[in-house]
């Protein structure tokens, strides 16, 4: 399969390494990786914060790099849940009939990795070696908007060497949140500060998770309370075939 | 306070769950609520009309109140034409919303809350945080101290039971001697006329039943067509709200019986905005809303910063979207609310009518950014965009951020950044920006050079 890589903006300018882990991994599953250098950022960050004329340009952009592609897949499920849930919003708000047929159909060949690989490949054993201790939180968005349930547990199972701790009260925000971490950063951190907390106490070496923005923001709590443990994003993980990252 | 909060919202968070693993076709039932309130809704003038004849076919008087201003007006002189300067009151948000209270104080009529809550919150001089526990922010410790100073109270111990045997007394002589009671509502059928009040400790019970006059508040949201429809919310209600099965009582009313319970029935239909939140397709699901407070109990920033934070009658997410639909978004403090989210979504998740409330917030936070002059984060927001409109652009400002965080980055992370990012960085690090962003490594790769 041809599959068309929308990196999103953050990944790109930030941890090109989840962008590489992506190509290697889909590559080794036997698959063809494209990236068309035209894409640049869905517009979540617009949108969510209130920007959404500015939202609607790069909904535009997106559909119109994107519309080649047979199935787009993301390391990101924020985003891919922002192109697939609401997208069409988008396109309803603005009262464009055109645009809301694109994106529906744009929406339905779209994934986030995890789900990609469980659900459209149906692999769950990717040939990964990780011999760490590692602990998953589940996004807010990959769980809740794009549920997709315990695709990335299944996927980490499978990883020989390593073993999985569950993170308690997983399914707790961190308290990223975009723009919302810039904006409060006061109720941010006490989320933030229970997540880390949290984390610390399953005696992980590494938090995975399926987006780097929250990683991002564990990872900045983490690393202030210098804790020793890290996070990698799973596509690192996934990968991965033995070698400490 | 956080840790008050945490307790409470984390037991009860917990016993929701359970409550709701219970029925077998929550998800139906859910849908079902949403929909019954839906149609209502596309058809709620019809609805009110067919309500007001049912009532006073029934011997009740309905009143219509535009604002809060007329509702607070109708309930005064309901009560001083009925000759009274007293009233026993049970739980409703509506009278919150009006600021009801204060307005019968001025015109010297003394008030007393009777559910147990609200009575703490009455005689500390505070306001309700949380929609179904008004007092969620005190403790029992608190609470003893609150009730030797106010009620004079002999307390050697902050036993529940024993608190509650204090307020009981004292609530006992209310309900006996006051002759008008104010009341809010759950439900109110169309077609019959009938009232319904949910609650968990009697006080409702006796204010709807003891006194000669009873006054019923009730947005007008609040109307369903057909009795059989009362059925699924009783379901979804206390499941949601209390994680019970049932709630201990239900009480139900229509218009007057002689010689049983009130003698004058009132039912003030209040709109405060409500037809406006109605016109906006996005908001209008809002209105859905059956105060059962699942979101407020699950959401991670209420239990951070509690209900007095949102500074709104309604607070936590339901709050967010609710207040500033009903107070406008040229309101300064409602208008900053739709903010106040992460944006998680499991608010969404909990809603027994499947409000979306994620959506509603984007929806909002899009109509204030939209009236606003523009300002330091517009600006910023503005020229991101411009920079994503093109590739190259993006790739310019990467670059030019790599070389601008220089000084910033030590042990290859950034501790602190200037400005509007500083909130960031004051308890977070972020890392530096690498090397290579990923279109300039796969370029490399597509070049056939090492990456």
């Amino acid at each position: 399969m041809t599959i068309d890589l929308f990196l999103t903006c953050l990944n790109d300018a930030l941890f090109p390494r989840t962008g590489l882990a992506m190509v290697s991994l889909l590559e080794r599953l036997g698959h063809t990786v494209r990236f068309n250098e035209a894409q640049t950022c869905c517009g979540q960050m617009h949108f969510n914060t209130g920007y959404q004329p500015e939202a609607l340009t790069l909904v535009r952009k997106f559909v119109h790099d994107f519309r080649d592609a047979e199935v787009i897949v993301a390391p990101s499920g924020s985003c891919v849940a922002f192109v697939r849930d609401l997208y069409p919003k988008a396109a309803e708000w603005a009262g464009d009939e055109q645009l809301l047929d694109e994106v529906r159909r744009l929406g339905e060949r779209t994934f986030e990795l995890s789900e990609f690989l469980v659900n459209v490949l149906g692999v769950e054993d990717v040939g990964a070696a990780y011999p760490h201790r590692v602990t998953y939180h589940p996004t807010c968005h990959a769980a809740r908007l794009l549920r997709v349930g315990d695709a990335p547990l299944r996927l980490l199972r499978r990883v020989r060497g390593l073993q999985l701790v569950e993170l308690p009260a997983a399914e707790q925000c961190c308290g990223f949140g975009g723009t919302f971490s810039v904006k409060n950063p006061e109720t941010s951190t006490a989320m933030l500060a229970d997540k880390v907390q949290h984390v610390m106490d399953t005696g992980a070496e590494v938090c995975t998770a399926g987006d780097n923005s929250c990683l991002m923001h564990i990872g900045g709590g983490l690393s202030r309370l210098q804790s020793g443990t890290g996070v990698v994003h799973l596509a690192e993980i996934l990968a991965s075939t033995g070698a400490a990252s | 306070m956080r840790r008050n909060l945490r307790h409470a919202t984390t037991t009860i968070r917990e016993k929701r769950e359970r409550a709701v693993a219970e029925v077998p076709d929550w998800e139906r039932l859910r849908d079902r609520g949403a929909a019954i309130k839906d149609a209502t809704l596309s058809d709620l003038a019809e609805q009110l009309l067919t309500l007001e004849a049912s009532v006073t076919r029934a011997g009740g008087t309905v009143h219509w109140a535009r604002d809060a201003e007329e509702a607070r007006t109708i309930v005064a002189d309901l009560v001083q034409g009925h000759g009274s300067d007293e009233v026993i009151k049970v739980k409703s948000i509506a009278t919150d919303e009006i600021e009801l209270n204060a307005a019968l104080e001025q015109r010297g009529i003394h008030v007393t809350e009777t559910d147990l809550a609200e009575l703490i919150v009455q005689l500390a001089g505070d306001t309700p945080s949380h929609i179904l526990v008004p007092a969620i922010h005190k403790n029992r410790a608190e609470i003893r101290a609150l009730f030797q100073r106010t009620l004079g109270a002999e307390l050697d111990t902050d036993e529940p039971a024993r608190l509650a045997e204090v307020a009981r007394l004292y609530l006992r002589e209310k309900f006996l001697t006051t002759r008008v009671a104010v009341s809010g509502a759950n439900f109110a059928v169309a077609e019959s006329g009938t009232v319904c009040v949910v609650e968990s400790e009697g006080n409702g019970r006796m204010c709807v039943t003891l006194p000669e006059v009873l006054i019923t508040v009730m947005g007008i949201e609040k109307v369903l067509p057909r009795w059989a429809d009362i059925a699924p919310f009783l379901q979804l209600l206390p499941r949601s709200s209390t994680a019970e099965r049932m709630n201990p009582y239900t009480s139900f009313w229509s218009g007057v019986t002689p010689g049983d319970g009130p003698q004058a029935f009132h039912l003030v239909l209040l709109d405060a905005g409500r037809t406006d939140v109605l016109a906006d397709p996005v908001g209008r699901q809002t209105l859905r809303c059956i105060r059962c407070s699942a979101c407020l109990n699950v959401c991670p920033v209420y239990e951070r910063t509690g209900g007095h934070a949102y500074g709104s009658v309604y607070p936590g997410p339901i709050g967010a979207i609710l207040t500033p639909q009903l107070l406008h978004l040229e309101n300064d403090n409602a208008n900053t609310l739709p903010w106040a989210s992460s944006l998680c979504g499991a608010c969404y998740d909990a809603c027994p009518v499947k409000i979306n409330i994620p959506e509603v917030l984007i929806s909002l936070r899009g109509q204030v950014t939209a009236a606003k002059p523009l300002d330091v984060e517009g600006v910023a927001m503005k020229t991101a965009a411009w920079l994503f409109a093109e590739p190259h652009r993006f790739e310019g400002a990467i670059r030019l951020a790599r070389l601008g965080q220089g000084p910033l980055v030590k042990h290859g992370a950034i501790h602190a950044l200037p400005g509007l990012l500083g909130g960031w960085t004051g308890t977070r690090d972020l890392p530096a920006l690498p090397p290579k962003s990923f279109r300039e490594l796969w370029r490399d790769r597509v070049n056939g050079e090492q990456a």
